[in-house]
């Protein structure tokens, strides 16, 4: 544990509330899904990510087929392929510590890890993850366990603290015009797809965004 | 297998496969000079998406709704300068306000 796990650890810490009160939210969703208590548990340590947990979760509530459950949490976790291509360089050491320091890649570690040109310090990114991961894990099981326990985490704001983090990250990303106007056209193409397209597209579709960057300057 | 264990199976598969792509296939290897400059372009585009998908989404829709509220006070403490952590904290608390009245 490095003084850059701390910092990172440290930059999520006001997320680590709501990453708890989330996954218990989800817990009891996935609970009313018919998922059991073991299941919903297991999915938050091997697929970590709350959107697409949520997403899958709603399906089978509905009744919708496992191929619709499956669709609407893959779509969802799709940019992660992007994002774990572009933070490559960063992973060192062996396959396996670069496979299980992979899967501490969500939105929020790879959020404050960034340090500029599209790089990110790695222990930025452990650190936070580290931190997020128990949280998220440890709420499920309260969710599925004992039910509504911290109370409806919308009741304290704690949804409004994610947009929150991105903007404050994206605004020290925006040194340049060219950087600027890929953050506008990200943003746009995701306002526009919001009312049309199915959860995860928009985000998605914002990233392709960087095809530009391939263009000769 | 229950419909429940084959979602959780498959989720996971595609989403540990996401994660682990980079950085097992190309880890603390550098990408090609192209590639790395078009990745620059990959953190603002996709954090301002998830600033809007998370503002202002909802199921297939936009929604104003008292999350904004928390965004317009993060706007502030962000222009004040406030640390990282103060915004999120601010911001909460400004939504979890606006929906006390």
């Amino acid at each position: 544990m490095t003084s850059s796990h701390r910092e990172g650890a440290k930059r999520v810490s006001p997320l680590a509330p709501a990453s708890a009160s989330f996954g218990v939210a989800y817990g009891v969703l996935a609970v009313t899904a018919g998922m059991g208590v073991v299941a919903p548990i297991v999915m938050s340590a091997t697929t970590f990510a709350g959107a697409a947990q949520f997403a899958a979760a709603s399906v089978l509530r509905d009744g919708g087929s496992v191929l619709a459950a499956v669709a609407a949490a893959v779509l969802l976790n799709a940019r992660y392929l992007a994002i774990s291509v572009s933070v490559a360089p960063a992973f060192r050491g062996s396959h396996l510590r670069r496979l299980l320091e992979g899967q501490l890649i969500v939105d929020e570690s790879w959020a404050v890890a960034q340090i500029g040109g599209g790089r990110i310090d790695r222990r930025l990114l452990v650190g936070a993850g580290l931190l997020l991961f128990p949280c998220w894990v440890g709420g499920t099981a309260l969710g599925v366990f004992g039910g509504d326990a911290l109370g409806d985490p919308k009741r304290l704001g704690l949804d409004a603290a994610f947009p929150a983090l991105f903007l404050a990250l994206l605004v020290t990303l925006l040194v340049s015009r060219r950087v600027f106007l890929a953050a506008l056209a990200g943003g746009l193409i995701a306002l526009a797809l919001l009312p049309v397209a199915p959860a995860g597209v928009p985000v998605i579709a914002a990233s392709t965004v960087c095809l530009a960057g391939l263009r000769r300057r | 297998m229950s419909a429940t264990w084959l979602v959780v199976l498959f989720v996971g598969l595609f989403t540990v496969a996401f994660k682990a792509a980079g950085p097992v296939l190309l880890g603390g290897r550098e990408l090609p000079r192209r590639m790395t400059e078009a990745f620059e372009l990959l953190a603002p585009s996709l954090l301002a998406a998830l600033v809007v998908t998370q503002a202002v989404g909802g199921t297939e829709s936009i929604v104003f709704d008292k999350r904004l509220v928390g965004v317009g006070a993060a706007v502030v403490a962000i222009r004040l300068r406030a640390p990282l952590i103060a915004v999120m904290v601010v911001a909460a608390l400004a939504t979890a306000l606006a929906r006390l009245v």
